[in-house]
C-alpha cells in the first residue's frame, strides 16, 4: 500500500505555540501581585496553566505521531462516550459559578463540553463523509441536525450558554458542503431584527419593513409576478411575527442576567456596578492601554483585580492594557492567520473527513474567538467562553489542542483517504 | 459534487478577516480615539496619597520646645468604594451613632464620590491602634495620617498662633493646599507658614477592586518625598513669657518685651489669655467659637491690633523733639499752670528732667506749643499746619503712626494715629485750626493713639539712645539657622544722643526720686528707667507703664498697659513692669508678696495696697 510521507504544517503549530505562549504570559500578568513570585508554586495559575500546558504538548506530540484513522474509526465511539460524559455531568457535576458543567475528580475538573465540541466535530465530518451521503436529500440535514442539536442541548441543559452557542459554528462547514447561504442571511436578519425590536418602537420598526418591501416590489423589482407579491407577503409577515416574539422571548425565555447583558450592551441601561461592571472594567483597561500598552506586568487595572475572570475569560483585557493597540491587534491577526490557515488547509485535504474536520475546527476556534473578544470589547453580550489556547484552563487548552492537532495530523498525510 | 462549493471558503475566509478587522478597528476606537477610558484606569486604580510633612518646631530663646507635632489619623472615604459596609459594626467601633454615620456619608458624597474626603478627622493614637485592625472590612476607608500640634506650655497663644484647615480664599490664593490642608491661621504660624509647613510628598498608591492598596505605582517613580518643615528658632523667653502671664491673669490689656539692643522680642502677652491647646484637634471648633465671641476678645493680640492713648509716656518723645528742634533747652522751666491743663499737685518742674519724673501737664502743654507754633508763619493756622508737619516727621521716625515691620502678621494689625494736617483739616477745615484746637496731644491724649509695641519700641530708642531695630519674634530658623537680615537695621530717630540722656535720667528719676510718678517698679540693686501714662478714655483710666532696665547698658526694655485699671500708672503697670524686669534680669522675684498681690487682684476693684506696699518698703 502507498504510503505518503508524513508532512506537518509547521506553520499552524508555530501559530499554535506563538498564541499558547503568549497567553501563558498574560496569564502570568493578570494573576500577578507585583510581589516576588515564585514560578513553582502549584498554588498560581500561571503555574498550573504550565502544568496544562506540557499536558497539551504531550497530547499533540502523541497525536501527532498516532495513526490518523485512528479519528475517522473512533469518530462515533468518541462521540458516544462524550454524550454519555456529558449526562452523567448533568447529575454529579458540581456547581461552578452557576453553571453544572464541571466533573470533580479530585486535583482537577474536567469539563466535558469541551470535549463536546471536538466528538462533533468528528461525528458530523464522519456523517458527511459517507459515501451514500448527500445534502440535498432531508435525511442528511436532519440526521446532521441531531448529531449537533443533541450535544448542545445537553450541554444548553448544564446552564452553560456560551459553550451551547459554540455549536452554532457547525453552520460554517455545512455551508461549505452545500447548506444553502440563505441560512446566513435569515440568521443576520434575525439578530439585526432582534437588536431592533428591542431598541425601536415595534410598530415604527414593521412600517419601515413595510416601506423596504414595497420600495422592492414597485421600484426593484422589473416583474411583478403574484409569486413575488406572495413571497414578499410572507416574508413581511415572519418578520412581524418575529419582531413580536422578541418581547415573549426576551423577558420569558431568557435569563435575567443574560437579559440585563444584552441591556447593557445595547445602552439600554448602564449599570457600571452590576451587570456592566465587566465590560466597563474590561473596556477602561483595554481603552487605558493607548498604542503600545503599559508594558509587560505593569497593568495598573489588571494588576488590581479590577476585571473579574481576568485569567480566563477576560485574558484579552491584559493583552490590551499592557501590550497596547499593538500587541492586542498582533493577537487578533494572528488568530485571523490561523483560521485563514485553516480553511485553506481543509480545501487541499483529498477526503470529505478531513475537509469537514478541518472547517469544523476552524470555525469552532472562529466563534470562540468572536464571542470572546466581542464580550471584552463590548461588542457582544457577555457570554463566558474562554479563548483559545489563550485563555485559563485545562479541559479547555487540552481539548482545543486534540482539536487543532487531530486535523494537522490528518493534514499530515491529506492525500490519504480517511 | 463536493468540489462544486469549493468557491465558498472565499466566504469563509471573508467573514473571519471582516471579523478580525472588526475587531482590530474597535481596539484602535477604545485606544487610540479616546482618552475616557485612560483617565478612568488612572483614576480608579492609582490613588494619589498625600504625605504630609511634620510641620516645623517652635523653640524660645533658651532652647525650650515651645510647639511640637503629635501625630494623629484622618479617617478617609471614598463614597463610591465603599461596598458591604456592615454598618452598625462601623459605627460600633467609631463610636459614632448612625445618624451622625449618614450625615458623614452624604457630605462625602456630596463632596465627590470618586475622591476621597475626610470621614472623620483626627482619630488620636490610641483611638486608631484599636480601629486599625478592624480596617479591612471596611472597604472604601483609609487612613491618612496627620500631625497636631501640641504645646508643652499654655503660653503665648496669641503670637504662635493656631493651626486651622484652609479655606476656598487659601487655595484660591495659593495652588499649594487643597481642601483639608493645615495652615497658619494666625500669629507666627501664620507669618512663617511657608517655613514652617514644609513642602508635601506625594504617593502615588495603586489600589485593587477592594481599595486594598497594592503597591506604589511604577515603583514608587512618580512620588514625592515630604519635606519637614523648618524649626523656628524664636526670641521669646518662656519663662517671662509665663510669668507676665501669671501677673496678667485676670486683667485686661498687654505687655511686650524686648531686648533693646537687638529688637529680639522677649514677651508679649495680650490678656486675657487663652491656652493654645484649645484650639487643635478636633474640640477647635467648638472652643474656636466660644474665644471668638467672648467679649474680652481673646484671640485679639491687644500689642499688635490694639490703639490706644498713650497717656503721659507720651511726654518722653515730645521732650526728645522739642530738644531736638531747639524750641527748648534741657533746662527750660515752665510753671504747673493748671488753667492750661490739668494736673496733680507737684512743685514746678524747672528741667526736662524733673518735667519727665513728676510728668507736668503744663509743662509739656507748653513744649508741644513750642513745637506746633515755631513762629515761622504769620498766621498761627499756617504755623501750625507747619509745625504739625514737622513733629509728625519725627514722631514716624518713633515707629509711631505705622505698623512696624514686625514679623508677625500684617493683617489687623493697627498703625496707631498720628494727625497730620489732612487729619485736621478734614474735621475742622483748612487753616480753621491751631495749637490750642490739639493741645491734647501733648500729653499722648487726643487724637493720639498708639499700639503697644510702639510704646514698648519707644523705651527700646530711650534704652538705646537715640534708635531702634524693628522688633521681631524670630531669631532663625531651618537647619541652617538662616536669619531674618532685615532686622538688623538700625532705624534712627536723628536726635541726639545726649537729649536721650536727659530722657534716661528723668526715667531713671520717675522710678528712684522721690516725687517720682513711678516709684513702685523700684527693683532693689537694678536701676529701672521708667515712664508711668495714665491714659483716659470712657470707662476707668487705661494704666500705662514704659520701663527699661538697667539704666546703662539696658537689656530689657518694655511696656505694660492694664485697662481700665482703677488708678494710674503708677499704680498698676509700674509694679507689674517692676517684676517683670526683676524675673527677667535676677531670675527671680524675691518680693513674694508683691508679685502674689498682682497675680491676684483684679485692677478693677478697688485697691487696698497703697498703704501696704509703703509699709514694706
Amino acid at each position: 500500500m502507498y504510503q505518503e510521507r508524513v508532512k506537518i504544517d509547521w506553520l499552524t503549530v508555530g501559530l499554535w505555540a506563538f498564541i499558547m505562549l503568549f497567553g501563558w504570559m498574560n496569564i502570568y500578568a493578570a494573576t500577578y501581585g507585583g510581589g516576588e513570585t515564585s514560578l513553582f508554586d502549584f498554588s498560581t495559575y500561571h503555574c498550573k496553566q504550565m502544568v496544562w500546558m506540557s499536558a497539551a504538548i504531550l497530547m499533540a506530540a502523541l497525536i501527532l505521531f498516532s495513526e490518523p484513522r485512528f479519528f475517522s474509526n473512533a469518530a462515533y465511539p468518541i462521540y458516544g462516550l462524550v454524550l454519555v460524559l456529558l449526562v452523567v455531568t448533568l447529575f454529579i457535576a458540581t456547581v461552578t459559578k452557576g453553571g453544572k458543567s464541571w466533573i470533580d475528580l479530585g486535583p482537577f475538573k474536567l469539563q466535558p463540553s469541551e470535549f463536546a465540541k471536538f466528538a462533533t466535530a468528528l461525528a458530523l465530518s464522519k456523517y458527511m463523509s459517507a459515501i451514500d451521503v448527500e445534502w440535498k436529500n432531508l435525511r442528511t440535514k436532519l440526521v446532521a441536525a441531531v448529531i449537533v442539536l443533541v450535544p448542545m442541548g445537553l450541554v444548553f441543559l448544564q446552564h452553560d450558554t456560551g459553550s451551547a452557542l459554540v455549536f452554532l459554528g457547525f453552520v460554517l462547514p455545512l455551508f461549505r458542503e452545500g447548506l444553502s447561504g440563505f441560512i446566513l442571511v435569515v440568521g443576520l436578519v434575525a439578530v439585526a431584527l432582534f437588536v431592533l425590536a428591542l431598541l425601536v418602537n415595534k410598530y415604527i420598526l414593521i412600517g419601515a419593513l413595510v416601506l423596504i418591501a414595497l420600495f422592492y416590489l414597485f421600484v426593484w423589482l422589473n416583474k411583478r409576478t403574484a409569486k413575488n407579491y406572495w413571497r414578499t407577503a410572507g416574508v413581511l409577515l415572519c418578520c412581524a411575527v418575529f419582531i413580536f416574539s422578541v418581547d415573549f422571548v426576551f423577558t420569558k425565555v431568557l435569563e435575567s442576567h443574560q437579559r440585563e447583558r444584552i441591556e447593557v450592551l445595547l445602552g439600554k441601561t448602564e449599570d457600571l456596578r452590576g451587570s456592566g461592571y465587566n465590560v466597563h472594567q474590561s473596556k477602561i483597561a483595554i481603552g487605558s492601554g493607548g498604542f503600545f500598552g503599559k508594558g509587560y506586568l505593569k497593568g495598573t487595572i489588571t494588576k488590581a483585580d479590577f476585571v473579574p475572570e481576568q485569567h480566563t475569560d477576560f485574558i484579552f483585557c491584559t493583552v490590551g492594557e499592557e501590550w497596547g493597540w499593538l500587541g492586542s491587534s498582533l493577537l487578533v491577526a494572528a488568530f485571523v492567520w490561523l483560521l485563514v490557515r485553516l480553511v485553506n488547509m481543509a480545501e487541499r485535504q483529498r477526503s470529505t473527513f478531513s475537509r469537514f474536520y478541518g472547517y469544523s475546527v476552524a470555525s469552532i476556534l472562529f466563534v470562540h474567538l468572536f464571542v470572546n473578544v466581542g464580550m471584552v470589547l463590548g461588542l457582544v453580550p457577555v457570554i463566558g467562553i474562554p479563548l483559545p489556547f489563550f485563555s485559563y484552563g485545562g479541559s479547555s487548552l487540552l481539548a482545543f489542542t486534540i482539536l487543532l492537532f487531530v486535523f494537522i495530523r490528518l493534514d499530515a498525510t491529506k492525500n490519504q483517504l480517511y | 459534487m463536493s468540489n462544486r462549493y469549493a468557491d465558498r471558503s472565499h466566504v469563509v475566509k471573508l467573514i473571519f478577516i471582516v471579523v478580525g478587522v472588526l475587531f482590530i478597528g474597535r481596539l484602535a476606537m477604545l485606544q487610540l480615539f479616546s482618552s475616557k477610558y485612560r483617565d478612568l484606569a488612572k483614576q480608579q486604580s492609582l490613588r494619589p496619597v498625600t504625605q504630609y510633612p511634620a510641620r516645623g518646631f517652635i523653640y524660645d530663646r533658651h532652647g525650650e520646645l515651645l510647639v511640637h507635632n503629635e501625630a494623629v489619623y484622618d479617617l478617609m472615604v471614598i463614597p463610591r468604594m465603599v461596598k458591604d459596609l456592615d454598618t452598625n459594626y462601623f459605627c460600633q467601633s467609631l463610636g459614632i451613632t448612625r445618624d451622625d454615620f449618614d450625615e458623614r456619608m452624604r457630605k462625602a458624597r456630596k463632596y465627590s464620590t470618586y475622591s476621597a474626603s475626610i470621614f472623620m478627622k483626627q482619630i488620636s493614637k490610641e483611638e486608631y491602634a484599636r480601629f486599625e485592625n478592624k480596617m479591612y472590612r471596611f472597604t472604601g476607608f483609609y487612613i491618612s495620617q496627620r500631625t497636631l500640634r501640641i504645646y508643652d506650655r499654655p503660653i503665648a497663644a496669641q503670637v504662635l498662633g493656631y493651626v486651622g484647615e484652609v479655606d476656598k480664599s487659601d487655595i484660591d490664593r495659593d495652588p499649594y493646599y487643597t481642601q483639608g490642608d493645615y495652615i497658619g491661621k494666625s500669629g507666627l504660624e501664620k507669618s512663617y507658614e511657608e517655613i514652617l509647613r514644609g513642602v508635601k510628598g506625594k504617593k502615588i498608591m495603586q489600589v485593587d477592586v477592594h481599595n486594598r492598596q497594592v503597591g506604589p505605582y511604577q515603583g514608587g517613580a512618580y512620588d514625592t518625598l515630604p519635606e519637614e518643615g523648618m524649626n523656628l528658632y524664636t526670641s521669646l523667653d518662656a519663662d517671662l513669657q509665663q510669668y507676665a502671664e501669671e501677673l496678667m491673669g485676670n486683667k485686661r490689656g498687654c505687655v511686650v518685651a524686648l531686648e533693646p539692643s537687638t529688637g529680639e522680642l522677649l514677651a508679649m502677652v495680650s490678656a486675657p489669655c487663652y491656652d493654645p491647646n484649645l484650639l487643635v484637634g478636633r474640640i477647635r471648633g467648638e472652643n474656636y467659637k466660644k474665644l471668638n465671641s467672648d467679649l474680652a476678645k481673646p484671640m485679639l493680640n491687644r500689642a499688635l491690633m490694639g490703639q490706644y492713648p498713650p497717656g503721659s509716656i507720651f511726654k518722653v518723645a515730645q521732650s526728645m523733639v522739642a530738644l531736638d528742634l531747639g524750641v527748648i533747652s534741657p533746662q527750660s522751666g515752665f510753671v504747673c499752670d493748671k488753667s492750661l491743663v490739668g494736673c496733680h499737685n507737684h512743685p514746678s518742674a524747672r528741667s526736662v528732667q524733673e518735667a519727665i519724673k513728676m510728668s507736668c501737664n503744663p509743662y509739656f502743654y507748653q513744649v508741644y506749643r513750642r513745637v506746633i507754633q515755631q513762629g515761622k508763619y504769620k498766621s498761627i493756622y499756617k504755623d501750625s499746619q507747619y509745625g504739625l508737619t514737622v513733629w509728625r516727621e519725627y514722631m514716624l521716625r518713633f515707629g509711631f503712626g505705622q505698623k512696624l515691620d514686625i514679623d508677625l502678621p500684617k493683617s489687623g494689625m493697627s498703625t496707631g494715629n498720628i494727625p497730620d494736617t489732612a487729619y485736621y483739616n478734614r474735621w475742622y477745615g483748612k487753616e480753621r485750626w491751631a495749637f490750642s484746637t490739639i493741645y491734647s496731644n501733648s500729653i499722648g491724649q487726643g487724637e493720639v493713639t498708639v499700639v503697644p509695641i510702639q510704646m514698648a519700641n519707644l523705651a527700646a530708642i530711650v534704652a538705646n539712645r537715640g534708635y531702634y531695630i524693628t522688633p521681631h519674634m524670630v531669631r532663625f530658623y531651618g537647619p541652617d539657622s538662616l536669619r531674618n537680615k532685615e532686622y538688623y537695621t538700625r532705624h534712627e530717630t536723628g536726635i541726639d544722643r545726649k537729649y536721650f540722656d536727659i530722657a534716661a535720667a528723668g526715667m531713671y528719676d520717675v522710678v528712684h526720686v522721690a516725687g517720682g510718678t513711678g516709684r513702685r517698679a523700684r527693683v532693689d540693686g537694678l536701676d529701672v528707667c521708667g515712664k508711668t501714662g495714665t491714659a483716659e478714655n470712657y470707662g476707668n483710666d487705661h494704666s500705662v507703664f514704659i520701663a527699661f532696665a538697667p539704666k546703662d547698658d539696658p537689656k530689657i526694655a518694655l511696656a505694660v498697659y492694664v485697662e481700665n485699671a482703677q488708678g494710674g500708672g503708677g499704680t498698676w503697670a509700674a509694679p507689674i513692669a517692676g517684676l517683670l524686669i526683676e524675673r527677667y534680669l535676677n531670675g527671680e522675684v524675691k518680693r513674694k508678696d508683691v508679685e502674689k498681690m498682682y497675680k491676684e487682684i483684679n485692677p478693677c476693684q478697688k485697691l487696698p495696697l497703697t498703704r501696704r506696699v509703703k509699709k514694706k518698703k
